[in-house]
């Protein structure tokens, strides 16, 4: 894994956090006060910051902290998450989000809005508290005034005995020699005396001295005087103390760097030594090799150390190592070593021994992130096998007439199985269209901020899992629609008012799995559709004849016309000339449909039914003019074999059938996909009884029906070229391709012969 | 042999940045998402250096410290903070909790190193 990979994972988290951040706010902004909730949300912003910290995302990291700040205030109780605070907020996470995908695509954020909610963020958490401690940068822990060495107060170093340090002289083999140019580094004398919690928190003075003999040479004088006899030893006590003399040239600062971690838990004192302290004065100091007897050191606090065996780093140990790192003092050393070997062999078995167990534990995650591409070549494959294990029953059929039942039956299980796998891999690509569920709240904040409209986004269902790609191609239509119903719907407050509505309009969401599909709704409680000026524009735009007979729900659809728009004037949010006709038709491409219900003066429902899955489709395998064609099993209502009384001609070409008293145009595929230029016998064939866009039925004209089974699809615009009529291809258990009917494409080619100026425009281009 | 760290952080960009910086270290790094992963993991992971984030959901960084320093076995193992620069109550709250050191965000991997390498034998 390199930089870049990690910062792929970075975004999507950033993703995952903003969603969180989102329904976070949105659920506070609902009352909830539950300190979690604030608790996730700041986590949410705080995590994004961090990461983008690592990767020098400036802008990103800059914005986060200053809403994390006032989060943090919201969290510390200084602000009240109050309906108004929770707007910048919504704002702000928008912002956010914009910035994340600046860092992440390029281009540019609109600086003057993130500046602007830069400064409400910053008023919201100084309003509160005027003081607005959490507001600025606490500063670091200054480091204390490095003493200018001139002034500093040479004191003369106090007699040895007399402050009871022992010294142990300490030199490098490599200096000796060099004695000229290391006796003019500065020499700082620094006294340190660890208190016991600094071994509590995990520090130990053997390193600190180590890390510090980093910077030059030193003498380490130890003080054991206050060492308490054994048995009054708590071993988790500090009882030494340490006198250093150290040249360096890395300065009083760096010096002070390496007791940073250990500062709270020691008596730490740094100055410059008194020049006459040289290597000469050392060499006069009594040299008291160690004051407490090695062998003593050796036997008894054996057991005392195996007692506390991985208790913090007692003073003996911390002092014989420190004086194994900083002295020539053989025998310490030796000792020390010995020390030390007690500990790796424990660690290590209880590390081998537990090592299993941290797997285990590890592993125990409840989900696991897998790249898409791998799933999809699963699902490829899958869809290989259900096509094979199709060929391989009909082979088995075709060559094995009598069959013995145990193939048979060994057949009837695989393609179960092959099912239930397929089922099973399809259920991999689920996932809930809460993401997309989420993204609109923040259009409809946008919006109702452009219109001045107070819009109120319900959303229910939201765990509803659907296909990926279904939900990546849900955006941008729902998107769409969102606009429509706050620009177009939805009144403006002052109207609602007038009309006796809450002024607060309502939008809601709605996902929901109905008989293998998933139905998704859009609901307002605006004024509906005006029937009257739809029907006026329909015919202004030659849409519909003056005269022409529709029913409330034949004008309702007119919406979905290509060209037709009902703004009078084009808005910025939902004119700029694409109108319903692209969400249709974006919806149509998914395999779904879309409809709308519309109650003057209550509001307007959309209503979209898509599959789960654009992998596989259960369809009616029908025969057609000699081919063999896939009707998807969701348009088909019913079939039906036509009887000749049923049959009446309706001009020159169409021929209506009539069906339990009311009469439904027939359609000729064959004719329409021109597999053959006359008209078949309708009574020879079968109806396929299909529910069109519009509410409308048609019935389809097929030859013959073999069969229904689940098939996979396979694109045509990716293996060849988009033929109109058509939605895909399959293959069949026969090894043969069958073309996948796009039942709505020829219902509208049937109206209007589209289909047949589309197909031959395709033939020739 | 080689050390072996425990990082808990519940970020999964800051918990592979951290892996991969380990691992270039020629540390065995084990990872776990929050406080409470982060104790369950402990018993069997017998780590030699902690590293841990303080915002986490379910236990925080402060608890997860506390609840190490509690542990018999475990409470003398350097524990080093994720912190920010500009946090200096949370700081101090965390050596309360029982931090043996910090390492200040942005993330860097010297530092990281560098202040792992400070604690550790």
């Amino acid at each position: 894994m390199d930089m870049n990979e990690i910062k792929e994972i970075f975004f999507q988290e950033c993703e995952e956090q903003l969603a969180e951040l989102e329904s976070g706010l949105l659920k506070l902004n609902d009352g909830d006060r539950d300190p979690e909730t604030v608790n996730a949300v700041f986590r949410a912003v705080h995590s994004i910051k961090g990461g983008a910290g690592a990767f020098g995302l400036e802008d990103l990291v800059a914005f986060a902290h200053v809403f994390e700040t006032t989060l943090d205030c919201v969290r510390s109780n200084k602000l009240e998450p109050n309906q108004d605070v929770l707007k910048v907020m919504l704002k702000a996470a928008d912002v956010l989000a914009d910035l994340t995908n600046v860092a992440r695509d390029g281009g540019t954020v609109d600086q003057a809005r993130s500046r602007g909610l830069v400064k409400e963020l910053e008023a919201l958490a100084q309003g509160v508290m005027p003081s607005a401690s959490s507001h600025h940068e606490a500063p670091a822990p200054a480091p204390a005034p490095k003493p200018v060495a001139a002034a500093a107060p040479v004191s003369p170093p106090a007699p040895s005995d007399e402050s009871g340090f022992q010294p142990i002289p300490f030199t490098f083999d490599e200096f000796d020699g060099a004695e000229d140019v290391v006796a003019e580094l500065p020499e700082y004398e620094i006294s340190f005396k660890p208190r016991g919690a600094l071994y509590a928190k995990g520090n130990d003075a053997t390193l600190l001295l180590r890390d510090l003999s980093r910077l030059g040479e030193m003498t380490i004088n130890c003080n054991m005087q206050t060492l308490p006899a054994l048995q009054d030893l708590d071993s988790e006590g500090a009882y030494f103390s340490w006198k250093i003399l150290i040249k360096t040239e890395k300065g009083e600062d760096a010096i002070r760097t390496v007791f940073e971690f250990a500062e709270w838990d020691c008596e730490l004192e740094v100055k410059i030594a008194e020049e006459t302290v040289d290597n000469g004065a050392d060499e006069e100091l009594p040299m008291i090799p160690v004051p407490f007897d090695l062998s003593s050191l050796d036997d008894e606090p054996a057991p005392a150390e195996e007692e506390h065996q991985a208790t913090p780093a007692s003073d003996v140990a911390a002092a014989v190592s420190a004086a194994e790192t900083a002295s020539n003092v053989t025998q310490l050393a030796s000792t020390a070593a010995r020390a030390e070997k007690r500990e790796p062999p424990a660690a290590a078995a209880a590390a081998a021994a537990n090592a299993a167990g941290a797997n285990s534990a590890l592993a125990a995650g409840q989900t696991i992130r897998v790249d898409l591409d791998r799933v999809d070549r699963l699902i490829n494959l899958v869809g290989e096998l259900v096509i094979n294990q199709a060929m391989l029953s009909q082979s088995v059929v075709e060559n094995d007439s009598n069959g013995t039942s145990s193939i048979n039956m060994g057949l009837e299980e695989l393609q179960q199985l092959t099912r239930e796998i397929q089922d099973s891999v399809m259920a991999i690509r689920a996932q809930p269209v809460k993401p997309v569920f989420q993204r609109m709240s923040r259009i409809v904040r946008e919006i109702a901020d452009m219109t001045g409209k107070q819009i109120r986004l319900v959303t229910e269902g939201e765990n509803t899992e659907v296909d990926k790609t279904v939900i990546d191609k849900l955006a941008e239509p729902l998107t769409h629609m969102i606009r429509n119903a706050v620009d177009h719907g939805v009144e403006s407050p002052e109207k609602r008012v007038a009309i006796g509505k809450n002024p607060e309009g309502t939008v809601r969401l709605t996902a929901k799995h109905r008989s293998g599909r998933i139905l998704i709704e859009l609901a307002d409680d605006g004024a509906g559709i005006n029937r009257e000026r739809v029907r006026q524009k329909a015919i202004e735009n030659e849409l519909i004849a003056a005269d022409a007979n529709l029913t409330d729900e034949e004008v309702d659809n007119l919406i979905f016309l290509p060209g037709f728009s009902t703004a009078d004037k084009i808005s910025d949010i939902s004119g700029r000339g694409v109108g319903m006709d692209v969400v249709k038709r974006s919806i149509q491409a998914l395999g779904g449909r879309i409809n709308i219900t519309s109650k003057p003066g209550h509001g307007s429902v959309f209503t979209m039914s898509l599959p789960l899955t654009l992998a596989v489709l259960d369809g009616m395998v029908v025969t057609v003019a000699g081919q063999t064609l896939v009707v998807p099993l969701t348009a088909i209502v019913e079939t039906l074999q036509p009887e000749a009384a049923a049959i009446h001609s309706f001009g020159a070409n169409h021929r209506l059938i009539s069906i339990r008293n009311s009469f439904c145009p027939l359609i000729d595929v064959g004719r329409i996909l021109n597999f053959r230029t006359t008209q078949a016998n309708p009574v020879e064939g079968v109806a396929l009884l299909v529910e069109s866009e519009g509410g409308g039925q048609r019935a389809l004209m097929v030859d013959a029906i073999q069969g229904q089974r689940q098939v996979v699809i396979k694109s045509l615009e990716a293996n060849y070229t988009h033929v109109p009529g058509i939605a895909a291809a399959t293959i069949l258990g026969d090894g043969r391709v069958a073309l996948i009917l796009d039942v709505d494409a020829v219902v509208a080619a049937s109206r209007g012969q589209v289909l047949k100026a589309e197909m031959s425009y395709a033939a020739a281009g | 042999m080689k050390k072996k760290v425990l990082t808990v952080d519940d970020s999964r960009t800051i918990r592979n940045m951290l892996l991969v910086t380990l691992n270039n270290a020629g540390f065995e790094t084990i990872q776990a998402e929050d406080g409470i992963e982060g104790l369950e993991v402990l018993e069997g992971a017998n780590p030699d250096v902690i590293v841990t984030d303080i915002n986490m959901p379910r236990l925080d960084g402060f608890g997860f410290i506390e609840g190490v320093r509690r542990n018999e076995r475990f409470r003398a193992i350097p524990i080093l903070v994720l912190t920010t620069e500009s946090d200096a109550e949370k700081k101090n709250r965390a050596r309360q909790a029982g931090a043996t050191g910090w390492i200040v965000k942005p993330f860097d991997p010297v530092k990281l190193i560098d202040a792992i390498e400070r604690v550790t034998a």
